[in-house]
């Protein structure tokens, strides 16, 4: 949550500060998991556990002013951009604090003031909307930056190739941040794309900057988010990142991953990006377990302002339909 | 009064607002140096340069798209669909991200985003090129809908579309790109969701569309001969719709006939005789009429598909069959 100082070399400080948003992620996670299985909350919810580093690091790297619009996994993004998490929980449990009023849902995450221009759960969706704004940013010559997170599934589908096209075309103010976890809900990469393991050929179609990166070391992801918003805020195009990560989880919580193999899921806990950089940071299990319960009262904190929050009337539902 | 065509006018309104304002810009397919394929934009490339008169790749999931994110970064961007038909294609766009993205994020953004585009039938374009979609949109919540059918109402209604801070969708007609009529001398914003009445008349009332407005008013004058009266009303925005213009006309005339070139069935004109059923009931003397075209896709055949598009004479009939003559 904690705004940090932007340099390339980071410090142990802000490493640190890494650490804590990614327990943070990580904690909320698990709790909307464990609530959702409770039946407290309504809906269809995804969990990004496993993709931590990718959020913060993205979205530490962007500026105030900057935009993004995200997934059907969007609470690490949300999170990572500062909206509170008691805002982020009551929008779980459908109450007016929430972050989009009650409106949106897990799916429909929004925070206009923080930059969140909306979560979209059809796949693809809000590729063009984040092309035309960097478009606005450069017709403007505004210093901002409009940034979309998708998975590899996304690269199917034709909003992506139209975005990329004209985004390269008309030169947006547009990163394209890949979220290659190699899932497509149920279907893996080698069944979906003849690029799975190298997305960033997508980008080279279109003549567009790319660059690979780790995406569970969140200072290779910090490194090369800085980048790509610096060239794209300076006006010299869009980027594309292909952000390798792991989804350590099912494609929805309560998805009993009958496609996926034992080995597989092992694999993807042993690239958790969390004791990674608790390794990278040389936290002893004392200093570990202090951020770690940190995190888990925020997240209970969360638990009970949404809880405790207050319900929609059933006649809201016809506010907001129009300006 | 100025006299200008109806494709005049639409350039006039754009022209107007790329002048005025320069969070305006308009981007689609062929519409910088060729002046669109209906020769609407034409010369406005000149005026105000490739910047803010944009050629777009034929990508009209991108082409709404970069609209709805232009519109969300503050600035109020006017697209073209070339054709209705492509409008199938940016639907996903409209529908799910245009319309909702207010509504999903509980109010925090807004969407001043017009969507221009074209259809209609009378010159054999074949099946793809000229069908009217129109109902498909007013169904969604969270978009508007405006369908003029004069030079003055389409350069009003697009004026006020522009600085609408919802999704506007502006149905032009082909056939009425030539039709010349008066306007203001200065542009004056015409209100969204009004109806205007172009004829008065006591005996039945025609709510017509596009060019059946001008079929109806043609229907009205033979009528008139044979000392029938129509009062001919154009809704002119179908979302939010004018229920109060439209009932006020049928108590005055107790008889309605609903026409538009759009496929009759589960079409507009089915809600618009829901309406007037429900609050005109007691003032009806005859069963509410609909025109339209037959249930068919358009065919090629210059005779099939004059056919299937409803003509005056299919008006004149409907008007006679409310009156029992």
């Amino acid at each position: 949550m904690a705004k940090v100082e932007k340099k390339r070399a980071l410090g142990e400080e802000t490493l640190r500060e890494f650490l804590r948003e990614m327990l943070l992620i990580r904690r909320f996670e698990e709790r909307v998991e464990e609530r959702f299985r409770a039946g407290e909350l309504p809906g269809f919810l995804h969990v990004a556990i496993g993709q931590e580093a990718t959020a913060v690091g993205v979205c530490q790297a962007m500026e105030e002013g900057d935009i993004f619009a995200s997934t059907h996994r969007a609470h690490g993004h949300t999170l990572a951009r500062g909206t509170h998490p008691n805002n982020v929980m009551a929008e779980l449990y459908g109450k007016i604090e929430g972050c989009s009023h009650g409106y949106g849902g897990s799916m429909h995450l929004y925070d206009v003031e923080r930059g969140n221009y909306g979560a979209n759960a059809v796949i693809g969706g809000g590729l063009p909307a984040v092309t035309g704004a960097g478009l606005a940013f450069r017709l403007r010559d505004e210093p901002r930056v409009a940034v979309a997170f998708f998975g590899d599934g996304t690269t199917n589908i034709g909003t992506f190739h139209e975005s990329l096209n004209l985004a390269q075309l008309w030169r947006t103010k547009t990163v394209f941040v890949c979220e290659n976890n190699h899932w497509a809900e149920s279907t893996p990469g080698w069944q979906h794309s003849p690029v799975w393991d190298d997305m960033s050929k997508r980008a080279l179609a279109y003549d567009m900057r790319a660059r690979k990166v780790d995406g569970q070391d969140v200072e290779a992801v910090y490194e090369a988010a800085l980048d790509a918003l610096e060239y794209a805020r300076e006006g010299r195009g869009p980027v594309f990142l292909d952000v390798r990560t792991y989804r350590m989880h099912g494609h929805y919580i309560g998805d009993p991953q009958v496609y996926r193999s034992k080995d597989d899921r092992d694999d993807a806990a042993e690239h958790d990006p969390i004791p990674r950089l608790r390794a990278r940071l040389g936290l002893s299990d004392e200093e570990f377990q202090s951020l770690d319960d940190e995190a888990v009262g925020v997240v209970e904190a969360a638990v009970e302002f949404a809880k405790n929050g207050t319900d929609p009337q059933p006649e809201d539902a016809l506010k907001n339909v129009y300006a | 009064m100025p006299e200008l065509t109806y494709r005049e006018a639409v350039r006039d309104a754009l022209g107007a607002a790329l002048r005025r304002d320069e969070d305006v810009f308009i981007m689609g397919e062929d519409i910088a140096e060729m002046g669109g394929s209906m020769g609407v934009t034409q010369g406005l490339l000149d005026e105000f340069g490739p910047e803010r008169v944009r050629n777009t790749p034929i990508s009209e999931m991108a082409i709404v798209g970069a609209g709805i994110g232009a519109a969300m970064a503050g600035m109020r961007p006017v697209v073209e669909i070339m054709y209705e038909d492509f409008l199938t294609l940016s639907l996903e766009q409209i529908v799910n991200q245009a319309a909702k993205h207010r509504y999903m994020s509980g109010g925090q953004l807004k969407i001043p985003l017009t969507i221009r585009t074209q259809g209609g039938a009378g010159w054999s374009p074949g099946a793809q090129h000229a069908q009217q979609l129109e109902a498909w949109l007013v169904h969604v919540p969270g978009l508007k809908v405006v369908f003029p059918s004069t030079p003055e109402d389409v350069r009003g209604l697009l004026w006020s579309a522009i600085y609408d801070d919802n999704p506007v969708i502006v149905f032009e007609h082909r056939l009425l790109y030539p039709v010349k009529g008066e306007v203001p001398e200065e542009l004056e914003p015409i209100p969204i969701g009004k109806a205007r009445v172009l004829r008065e008349g006591t005996d039945v009332t025609v709510i017509a569309t596009g060019p059946l407005v001008h079929h109806a008013l043609k229907a009205a004058s033979e009528a008139e001969a044979d000392g029938i009266s129509v009062e001919v009303v154009d809704p002119r925005t179908l979302q939010p719709l004018d229920e109060d213009g439209l009932v006020a006309s049928v108590k005055k005339t107790n008889r309605a006939v609903i026409a538009h070139e759009a496929v009759t069935r589960m079409g507009f004109g089915a809600e618009v005789t829901a309406v007037l059923q429900y609050r005109a009931f007691d003032w009806l003397d005859a069963p509410i009429e609909r025109v339209g075209s037959k249930f068919a896709p358009l065919a090629f055949a210059p005779v099939m598909e004059q056919f299937v598009v409803p003509q005056v004479e299919d008006v004149l009939a409907a008007i006679r069959r409310t009156l029992g003559k």
